[in-house]
C-alpha cells in the first residue's frame, strides 16, 4: 500500500468523527456565541440586579402561600383537566415582585405576580406564573433581552440610563398597550386586591378533543383600596402575611375565551372585553410562609407544566420562559444545596 | 466460529445508534435554545429517553444471552482491553443516562410526563441536595457518552479502513472479509 493511500484511509476515519463532534458543538451553542440561550437571559438578569445566591434570578422577592381551588365545574365542558371537574384541588403558590433583587422595595414594583401550582388527584400538575398587568410589555423573547439590556445599570450612576430605556420603547411599538396601562392604572394597597393575569394563551382540550384558546385571570374578591405613596419597602409582603394570618383570601378564576381572529400568540394584545368569560371556580389562599420555610421555595413555576386537557399556545414567550426559568432553577438549587452543605 | 453478533443485537445496535445520537443532539439543543424548538425538543427528550432505557435493558439481556464474536487474535492486548472497557462503559451510560435524567427530574420536583397523559412515578423524593448533584451529572455523563461514541466510531472505522479486519462487519449484515 502506498503512503498516500494509507493517509487517505486515516482521513476517512477522522472526517466523520470530527464532523459529528463539530455538529454537536454547533447545536450546543459553542460555535454560535450570539445565539440567545437561557444563560444569556440569566446573566443579564444578574448584571441588572446583582447575583443573589439561592434566589430566583427574576422575581427574587417572594412569599410562599398555600390553599386550594374549588372548581365550579363550569369549565369542565372545555377541558378534561381534573382541576376543572367539580371539587377541590390543593394549591401551593407564591406572591412576588419582579426583578432579581430579593431586597427590592415593594413601592417601586410596577407589576405584582402570583405563581400557582395545582396538584390534582390524578397526580397531574398545573403550574402558572401570572402578573398584574393586562398585557406583557413585549411579544417576543428577542425584544425582552433588549429591554433587559436597556435597563442595565450604567457604570457611572449605578442606575439604568433613561435615554436607553426610552430609545427601546420608541423602537418597540408593541410596548404601547403595556405602557398605557403602566401610566394610567392606580396600584392597590395589597396583593390581596390585585388581579393576576395569564397573559400568554393556552388551549383547553375537552373529552371530545375540541380545542378552545383561552387566557385567564384571578379576580380578587377583596375590595380595591388605593395604595399609599410612601407605604414602606415591604408593605406588600407585610400586608399579605398579616391578612393571611387573619383568614383566607379569595380570587375567582375567570377564563376568557378567544373568538376567531383574536391574537393567540401575542401577549401584548388584549382580547376584547366583550369575549365570553367563564367563572371556573374560586382560589382560596389560607396561609403564608417566608421563603426559607415555604413549600414554594423549591418549585420552578414553569408555565409549560400543564395537565392533560391544557396545551400551550405557540406564543414564543412561553418556550423562552420555560427555558430560562429552568436555567435559573438549576443555578439557585445548586447554590442552595451548597449553602446547606456548609451549615 | 461465531463471526457476527446475533441479528437482534445488530438490529438494536443501529436502531439505538440513531436514537442515542438524536438524543444527544436534542438534549444539547433544548438547553441552549429559548425558541419554540425548546418546547418540542423537551417533549421529545423524555419519551425517547425512556425508550432508550427499555431498549438498553433488552439489549444487555440479549448480549449476555447470545455473546459476542471474538476480536481478531492479532489485535494488540491494549486494544483488546480498550475495547472491553469502552463497551462496558457504553452499556453503563446507556442505562445510567436515562435513569439519572428520571431521578434528576424527580429530585427537582418536576412531574416526569411523557406526553399523552403518561406520567412516570418519581424515582426519588424532591431534594435540593440530589438535584444539585444529578443535574450536572446528567450533563457530564452525556458529554462522556458523546466522547465514547466518537471513539467507538473512530475505532470501528480503523478496523474497517485501516486494519481491514472483520470487526465492523460483525455488527452489520456484510460477510467478513476473507483473508
Amino acid at each position: 500500500m502506498t503512503l498516500s493511500k494509507q493517509r487517505a484511509r486515516w482521513l476517512l476515519v477522522a472526517l466523520p468523527v470530527v464532523a459529528l463532534g463539530a455538529a454537536f458543538a454547533y447545536v450546543a451553542g459553542a460555535l454560535a456565541p450570539d445565539r440567545l440561550t437561557p444563560t444569556t437571559y440569566v446573566r443579564q438578569l444578574e448584571a441588572n440586579a446583582g447575583v443573589h445566591p439561592g434566589y430566583r434570578r427574576n422575581h427574587a422577592k417572594g412569599l410562599c402561600v398555600d390553599g386550594y381551588f374549588d372548581s365550579s365545574g363550569a369549565a369542565a365542558a372545555l377541558s378534561s383537566a381534573a382541576v376543572f371537574a367539580p371539587g377541590r384541588t390543593p394549591v401551593v403558590g407564591r406572591f412576588s415582585i419582579p426583578g432579581g433583587n430579593p431586597l427590592a422595595s415593594d413601592g417601586k414594583a410596577l407589576v405584582r405576580s402570583l405563581a400557582l401550582q395545582f396538584t390534582a388527584d390524578d397526580g397531574q400538575q398545573w403550574r402558572m406564573a401570572m402578573i398584574s398587568s393586562p398585557v406583557f410589555v413585549v411579544s417576543r423573547p428577542e425584544a425582552f433581552i433588549e429591554l433587559l439590556r436597556a435597563q442595565a445599570p450604567t457604570a457611572a450612576s449605578g442606575k439604568p440610563d433613561p435615554a436607553r430605556v426610552s430609545a427601546f420603547f420608541a423602537q418597540h411599538p408593541e410596548t404601547a398597550a403595556f405602557r398605557a396601562w403602566a401610566g394610567s392604572h392606580t396600584p392597590s394597597d395589597s396583593f390581596a386586591n390585585t388581579q393576576y393575569n395569564s397573559l400568554n394563551s393556552f388551549f383547553l382540550i375537552n373529552d371530545h378533543g375540541r380545542r378552545q384558546a383561552v387566557r385567564w385571570s384571578f379576580v380578587p374578591q377583596t375590595p380595591f383600596a388605593p395604595g399609599a405613596a410612601d407605604a414602606g419597602d415591604d408593605f406588600l409582603f407585610d400586608d399579605i402575611a398579616a391578612r393571611l394570618a387573619q383568614g383566607p383570601l379569595r380570587w375567582q378564576l375567570v377564563l376568557q375565551l378567544a373568538r376567531p381572529g383574536d391574537p393567540v400568540d401575542d401577549a401584548t394584545h388584549a382580547w376584547p372585553a366583550s369575549n365570553p368569560h367563564i367563572g371556573a371556580g374560586t382560589l382560596v389562599l389560607t396561609g403564608g410562609a417566608p421563603r426559607a420555610e415555604g413549600a414554594c421555595r423549591d418549585i420552578n413555576f414553569d408555565p409549560l407544566i400543564v395537565p392533560q386537557g391544557v396545551v400551550p399556545s405557540a406564543d414564543p414567550l412561553l418556550a423562552a420562559r420555560s427555558a430560562v426559568y429552568a436555567r435559573s432553577f438549576d443555578k439557585r438549587i445548586g447554590e442552595q444545596a451548597q449553602a446547606e452543605g456548609q451549615q | 466460529m461465531k463471526t457476527h453478533f446475533h441479528w437482534s443485537l445488530r438490529l438494536l445496535h443501529w436502531l439505538m445508534a440513531l436514537a442515542v445520537l438524536a438524543m444527544l443532539f436534542i438534549g444539547a439543543g433544548m438547553v441552549s435554545s429559548v425558541s419554540a424548538r425548546h418546547l418540542w425538543l423537551v417533549d421529545l427528550h423524555k419519551p425517547l429517553g425512556v425508550a432508550i432505557l427499555v431498549l438498553a435493558v433488552l439489549r444487555l439481556s440479549l448480549r449476555l444471552a447470545t455473546g459476542a464474536p471474538p476480536l481478531p487474535g492479532e489485535l494488540p492486548k491494549a486494544a483488546q482491553l480498550a475495547a472491553k472497557v469502552s463497551h462496558l462503559l457504553l452499556y453503563g451510560l446507556l442505562l445510567a443516562l436515562p435513569l439519572v435524567g428520571w431521578a434528576m427530574l424527580s429530585a427537582g420536583g418536576y412531574p416526569v410526563s411523557l406526553g399523552g397523559g403518561w406520567q412516570l412515578p418519581p424515582l426519588l423524593a424532591q431534594s435540593d441536595h440530589w438535584y444539585a448533584l444529578l443535574r450536572p451529572a446528567h450533563r457530564w455523563l452525556a458529554y462522556g457518552l458523546l466522547v465514547l461514541i466518537l471513539g467507538h466510531m473512530a475505532a470501528a472505522l480503523v478496523h474497517r479502513l485501516v486494519r481491514r479486519d472483520g470487526v465492523l462487519a460483525s455488527m452489520t449484515w456484510q460477510r467478513r472479509p476473507s483473508r
